[in-house]
C-alpha cells in the first residue's frame, strides 16, 4: 500500500511537471518577438514536457500493468532525436527566406559560407 | 489522487494547444504557422499518451507514435518545400 502511494505521487509529479513544461513551450512560442527566438519554446521545453510524460507513463505501466513496459522510450528517444532536426530545417527556411529578427538584426548582414 | 493529477495535466495541455492554435492562425509568416503546426501535432501526443495512462489502456502509444511520426515529416517536408522549392530533388 505505501509503496503503491509513493508510486501515485512520483507519476502525479512527472504528469504535472510534463504539462507544466509543455504549456512554457507554448507560451514562448505565443510571446517571443521573431522566429528566430520562437523556435526554442516549442523545440526544447515541448521535448522535456513530453519527456516526462513518457516516464511516468512508463513507470505508471511497469508498477501497474502485466509486466516490464518500455515502449514509452521509443517514442521519447524518436522525439529526442527528430526535434533538433525539425528545428534547424525550421531556422534553414526562415533563413532562406530573409525573415527579419528582433532588435533590427537581418539577415542580409552576414551570408551562410557554403551556399 | 492520481485521476485529479491526470486531469489538471490535461487541462494545462488544452491550454497549450490553445496557445499554439492562437499563433498559427496569428503567425506573421508560414514558417510561424510551420512551428505551431509541429508544436500542435507533440502536445497532441503528448495528450494521447495521458488519455492512455487516464484510462490505464495500453493501446494509445501507438496512435501517439504515428502522430509523432508524422509529424515530424509534416515539418521536415513542409520546410524542404520552403528551402528548396521541391521537396524530393
Amino acid at each position: 500500500m505505501e509503496a503503491a502511494t509513493l508510486l501515485d505521487w512520483i507519476v502525479a509529479a512527472l504528469v504535472l511537471v510534463g504539462a507544466a513544461f509543455s504549456l512554457i513551450g507554448s507560451l514562448g512560442l505565443l510571446r517571443m518577438p521573431d522566429i528566430f527566438t520562437r523556435l526554442h519554446g516549442p523545440s526544447k521545453a515541448t521535448t522535456i514536457g513530453i519527456g516526462s510524460i513518457l516516464v511516468a507513463s512508463a513507470l505508471y505501466m511497469s508498477f501497474r500493468g502485466p509486466g516490464l513496459s518500455l515502449h514509452e522510450f521509443m517514442i521519447s528517444l524518436f522525439i529526442a532525436i527528430t526535434t533538433p532536426v525539425a528545428s534547424h530545417l525550421l531556422a534553414k527556411a526562415a533563413r532562406h527566406r530573409r525573415l527579419p529578427g528582433a532588435e533590427g538584426w537581418s539577415a542580409d548582414g552576414d551570408q551562410p559560407r557554403n551556399r | 489522487m492520481l485521476s485529479h493529477a491526470i486531469d489538471i495535466a490535461l487541462a494545462l495541455l488544452g491550454v497549450s494547444l490553445a496557445l499554439a492554435l492562437v499563433r498559427l492562425m496569428r503567425g506573421p509568416d508560414v514558417t510561424d504557422r510551420i512551428l505551431a503546426l509541429d508544436t500542435l501535432y507533440v502536445n497532441s501526443a503528448a495528450m494521447l499518451v495521458l488519455y492512455g495512462l487516464r484510462l490505464g489502456a495500453d493501446r494509445y502509444y501507438e496512435a501517439a507514435l504515428l502522430i509523432a511520426m508524422l509529424g515530424f515529416t509534416t515539418t521536415v517536408v513542409l520546410s524542404k518545400f520552403l528551402t528548396r522549392g521541391d521537396v524530393i530533388e
